[in-house]
């Protein structure tokens, strides 16, 4: 019996690993990779340590590609976005968490309904209406664009957090003849706090994420921003890809993400599971 | 009027005024780039002409599309990335739920591994298995190897055979994790003296996951399967990165902006681009009747 107790315990813990592995392994070889020297990487068979760490690769990054400048393109983008987005979805999340209206579940629907597009059904015209107001391969073309997927989540998160917020200290201050707004803003944003960190950093990684509309809306580094830069990273002939400065760009730009992730670990599970199971 | 109408009145007029922003910036960023998308499925026009050159064509668009052989190969490669992707993430995703639902040390630390696929960003995780997938370099034909699992390397990517699979598995790799954690979610709802309970009725783990686990599990499971669907049948970043639009492996959305952005046919590109919404659409539709959210 006993036997039995510690052999299940074992395969236990080996299928962990197994798991564990899986999950991490991809990284990890990013992680290697962004080390290795030309010889290292190109060696057969591969080599699973780099025996001479090479960090120029992460300042080739910067030197040889315009990699800072599309750094700086994602942090403005998904920093204005994830704004943007809080600033007008947290009114609309209080109106729909808190009032009772004729047309509600309409508004609701609809505004649910669009964080479900699929973004290519809208890259036609979306095209159209950046390129009319003069905002192709600018940041606003992206913060625009943007909004049509962070908004709907932002409303989604925030409403759900709302509701959860007891009534007793707004209804207070109406008594004391505090306007909706002065309510919002005095009585429910400060308790709403844990709601906007987490809705907030989910937009921002949906932004600072995003491809598609990216890879459409910019045409040179002045808005390129990350994901793009990656997918597109070129070498000094079109065959030869340098794949040490990618996986270091790489490495780059999910690290933050990663600290951020661990940082808020809870926080965001519950957001995840708020805006992702219930809708 | 008496007193409370003419409050729940003013109610009203408040709500709509909190609305109003988010619904004037989502008339502009979603319900008329839809509209304009539609509107020019119905046109020959080119996108590298500004101001734009329309000419009508009537439903010559849609007609083309349905011959259009190309169209349907995206449509066939999107339908098999779909199913087989969101078939493996329930399966493995529900495995490694119920594995970490269980009590060990060190759960804190695997739910935090969990997070790590999902918080890479798609395109760097598509250059990474890219990488990995290398015929001669690559680190999947040396494990494979090593294991004498294959015996040459294999091109992964140039092989019309193994390109699909080997994007499912990025994609599987990517989304499991967080399939698992709503998932998860589900499986800490349902109450441990149920379990406790059928053990003392003699019931065994084989016999508990199929009549408690899984029956009080499903509303989770199909609003995760649904939502998974959706995200699937949209597929652009990783099957861009990884094979750009090699039509071995093209999804709809690929295949979209190819004909919009790299051939310029933005009215031939709107109407494919209106072709994946219909189809998303029906699905999205089935998703908001099985939830049935309760708003107050």
């Amino acid at each position: 019996m006993r036997w039995r107790y510690w052999t299940g315990r074992a395969l236990f813990y080996l299928l962990l690993a197994v798991i564990l592995v899986y999950l991490i392994f991809p990284f990890y070889w990013a992680v290697v990779s962004s080390l290795k020297s030309p010889q290292e990487l190109f060696a057969t068979p591969v080599l699973y340590w780099p025996e001479h760490p090479r960090w120029q690769n992460y300042v080739d990054v910067f030197t040889q590609q315009p990699f800072g400048h599309n750094l700086l393109n994602s942090t403005i983008v998904a920093g204005l976005t994830t704004l943007l987005s809080l600033f007008i979805g947290s009114t609309a999340a209080y109106a729909l968490g808190r009032f009772r209206f004729l047309g509600k579940h309409t508004v609701f629907y609809a505004i649910l309904s669009v964080s479900m597009f699929p973004q290519i059904s809208v890259l036609g015209g979306m095209f159209v209406l950046i390129r009319s107001l003069g905002l192709y391969n600018t940041w606003w073309a992206l913060v625009l664009a943007y909004m049509i997927f962070t908004l709907p989540f932002t409303i989604w998160v925030l409403t759900s957090f709302i509701r959860e917020i007891p009534r007793e200290l707004e209804e207070a201050a109406y008594v004391d003849g505090a306007s909706p707004m002065q309510v919002l803003r005095i009585v429910l944003l400060p308790l709403m706090a844990p709601g906007l960190v987490t809705a907030g950093l989910l937009a921002f990684i949906q932004a600072w994420n995003e491809f598609l509309f990216a890879l459409t809306f910019t045409i040179d580094n002045s808005a390129r921003t990350v994901p793009v830069a990656i997918a597109l990273f070129s070498g000094a002939s079109q065959y030869e890809l340098p794949w040490a400065q990618i996986m270091a760009a790489s490495v780059i730009v999910t690290v933050p993400l990663i600290v951020l992730v661990l940082v808020f670990q809870q926080r965001l599970v519950s957001g995840l599971t708020a805006g992702a199971v219930k809708g | 009027m008496t007193q409370p109408s003419r409050l729940a009145a003013r109610r009203t007029r408040t709500a709509w005024l909190f609305l109003l922003p988010s619904l004037l910036v989502l008339l502009v960023v979603a319900a008329y780039p839809l509209w304009r998308t539609f509107q020019l499925s119905f046109y020959q026009v080119s996108i590298l002409q500004f101001p734009l050159q329309p000419e009508w064509v009537g439903l010559d668009n849609y007609r083309f599309l349905l011959a259009d052989p190309y169209w349907w190969i995206s449509l066939k490669n999107t339908a098999v990335f779909t199913v087989v992707s969101v078939a493996l993430e329930t399966v493995l995703g529900l495995g490694i739920a119920l594995v970490v639902n269980a009590n060990f040390t060190g759960r804190g630390l695997m739910r935090t591994a969990m997070l790590v696929p999902w918080a890479i960003p798609t395109v760097v995780s598509a250059q990474m298995w890219r990488w990995m997938y290398n015929d001669v370099y690559g680190v999947v034909n040396d494990l494979l190897m090593r294991a004498h699992l294959i015996a040459a390397p294999l091109a992964w990517l140039a092989d019309p055979h193994l390109a699909l699979p080997g994007i499912i598995a990025v994609d599987v790799w990517k989304t499991t994790p967080f399939m698992a954690l709503l998932l998860l979610a589900g499986l800490q709802s349902i109450p441990r003296e149920l379990y406790e309970a059928s053990t003392v009725d003699g019931a065994s783990p084989w016999q508990q996951f199929w009549q408690i686990t899984l029956p009080l599990l499903k509303p989770a499971l199909l609003v995760a399967l649904i939502f998974r669907t959706l995200d699937a049948l949209r597929v652009f970043d990783v099957i861009y990165v990884m094979t750009g639009t090699n039509p071995t492996t093209m999804s709809m959305s690929v295949y979209a902006r190819q004909q919009l952005v790299d051939f310029g046919a933005l009215g031939y590109g709107s109407a494919v681009s209106m072709g994946i919404f219909l189809i998303i659409a029906l699905f999205a539709a089935a998703y908001l009747v099985s939830l049935r959210v309760e708003l107050d």
